[in-house]
């Protein structure tokens, strides 16, 4: 791809069947050094099965995939010292206390006892765990879990940090809590990958987004430019009483060639012609509002994963 | 990965599963007293059927059932760590692969020396001896902790496969009829003819009869191949399930997705 940038991660081509289900499709992923990208989709779209064939848990049946700087299939052991990975499921021992958690995968990162604890102490208070760090982590909320589960991926500074879903199951506070760490970690130049079924958050956290159906990447780009590559803009028109409801329906669907979404007084449809629909709306209809706008990130998804 | 780091990493991980127990004693000390609490049910409920002796022929039994019960401890500890994603975060990192299984089966090791000599002193006070050597009493110990070795893979493989908690009390079930149909607690002679060759060629079979050869505790009357070369077979026995469910397991772990 033409970014003119160094990638931090590269798939080429990625396939992956378990038995007769095709999870990965041919998929291609170039995401730069320094970004966050956001890979959204359905459930059962091939998300957790692109994270854990580049953080290496699971083996390519055809295609490549370099993750910083080194190939996934040839030196997974060469990956693993340069990534952090935080799965779906916060992956931290119930039994142990939070700090002695991190001890534990500092110990494995071979960081050595000292250096393990310190950064251990460093990472707590960075992610607000101070006052919990000593107690068992079965007492921890779903949030405290994710922030522990985030601090253990970065015990050492990873060049690239996968986040599978790490936001799904959470109240929406601890979910502005993950967000704050995410963007932390970006700002200090880590390359964070990481997947989602909320637009909202691929939308605020990610730099680009890679949209992802049946194992391949259907739409990519920034935020922007993926609601801009879709169906341009959308027409709104709101109706004075439900009886012009379908007749609106009826003329939106004719100019636009696609049903379109009615939400109680509300009709709008994707459109090219933006001023042509414009004056068929006011020459046909007697509506109390009419207007165009840019689709929502939700519309774009539905469109690209329909 | 150099050998240094899969000492180094086993035993980080060994320390985590102690560190487990001394978190959750409660935990440790139920399954230290499980068993007990089967051989003081069993000596005092059955011994009216076999004598005063019983304590002698239990103790071996009991131990060696203590052992198998082990293979739940294993399960429990992969099928856990598997479901929270613990297994997939070792996974990712740079440390050396064999050591969460190496580090499992140390700590497991050391959990099960621990519950022997813990039922050995509860035998102890209620009647049972040993007869023999300090040497043949520790092989007997030796032979008790080689079957457990070999549990620890199966209990590895099992887990991996199973993955969910509800497997782990189907095979705390089935180890119940595995316990019973051997000569750890009644006489084969007693069965039905081929139930009692069925119930003497139990892999924990040849691990009670070997371990009451040793202590010098009486054992039942039989003839068979398999119980004049019992200490052969208590050997064989773990090495045949080491070498079937080792790769197994390893195969399992390297490849689980």
């Amino acid at each position: 791809m033409a970014y003119g940038e160094k990638m931090a991660i590269e798939a080429d081509g990625l396939r992956k069947r378990y038995g007769e289900t095709v999870a990965l499709d041919g998929l291609d992923l170039a995401v730069p050094a320094g970004s966050v990208c956001g890979v959204l989709g359905p459930n059962g779209a091939g998300k957790t099965t692109a994270v854990r064939v580049l953080a290496t848990l699971a083996r390519v049946d055809a295609g490549r995939a370099v993750v910083a700087g080194v190939d996934v299939g040839r030196d997974p052991a060469g990956v693993r010292r340069r990534i952090g990975l935080v799965g779906q499921h916060a992956a931290v021992d119930e039994a142990l206390s939070g700090r002695a958690n991190l001890v534990l995968f500092g110990r494995l990162l071979h960081l050595g006892v000292s250096r393990a604890r310190a950064r251990a102490e460093e990472l707590l208070e960075r992610f607000d765990l101070e006052d919990a760090a000593d107690r068992s982590v079965s007492g921890y909320s779903g949030g405290m879990r994710r922030r522990l589960d985030l601090a253990a991926g970065l015990m050492v500074a990873p060049d690239v940090l996968f986040l599978d879903e790490p936001t799904t199951g959470l109240d929406p506070r601890s979910r502005l809590e993950v967000w704050e760490a995410v963007r932390g970690l970006a700002a200090e130049g880590t390359t964070v990958l990481l997947t989602t079924q909320y637009l909202e958050e691929a939308d605020r956290l990610a730099d680009r987004i890679a949209v992802v159906d049946g194992g391949r990447v259907v739409a990519e780009g920034t935020p922007a430019e993926l609601k801009d590559a879709l169906a341009g803009d959308w027409i709104e028109v709101v109706v004075r009483d439900a009886d012009d409801v379908v007749a609106a329906a009826a003329l939106l669907a004719r100019i636009s060639g696609v049903a379109p979404e009615v939400d109680t007084l509300r009709v709008s449809a994707p459109v090219r012609d933006r001023m042509g629909a414009l004056a068929a709306v006011i020459g046909e209809l007697d509506a109390e509002d009419v207007s165009l706008r840019r689709p929502t990130l939700d519309e774009v998804f539905l469109e690209l994963t329909r | 990965m150099s050998l240094r780091w899969v000492f180094a990493d086993t035993w980080t991980l060994t320390l985590r599963a102690l560190s487990h127990w001394a978190r959750q004693p409660f935990v440790a000390l139920v399954g230290f007293l499980f068993p007990v609490l089967v051989l003081v049910m069993f000596a005092y409920l059955l011994r009216g059927g076999y004598g005063d002796d019983y304590p002698e022929l239990l103790v071996p039994g009991m131990l060696a059932l203590t052992t198998v019960f082990g293979l739940e401890t294993t399960m429990t500890a992969v099928v856990t760590d598997a479901q929270r994603g613990i297994t997939d975060r070792f996974r990712s990192l740079p440390m050396a692969g064999a050591a969460v299984v190496s580090g499992r089966a140390v700590a497991d090791l050391l959990h099960a020396v621990l519950g022997l000599v813990v039922l050995m002193a509860c035998g102890w006070a209620i009647g049972w001896r040993v007869h023999g050597g300090v040497l043949d009493a520790l092989a007997a110990v030796g032979l008790l902790v080689l079957l457990r070795f070999s549990l620890i893979w199966m209990g590895v493989f099992l887990g991996l496969v199973a993955g969910r908690p509800e497997a782990v009390s189907a095979v705390q079930i089935l180890v119940w009829p595995l316990g019973f149909l051997s000569i750890a607690f009644t006489d084969p002679g007693s069965m039905p003819g081929w139930l009692g060759t069925v119930a003497e060629w139990n892999p924990l079979s040849s691990t009670v009869a070997a371990t009451r050869e040793l202590f010098g505790n009486p054992g039942w009357e039989s003839q068979s191949w398999v119980a004049e070369h019992a200490v052969l077979m208590a050997v064989v026995w773990p090495l045949v399930l080491t070498a079937i469910f080792f790769p197994l397991a390893v195969a399992r772990y390297r490849s689980a997705a």
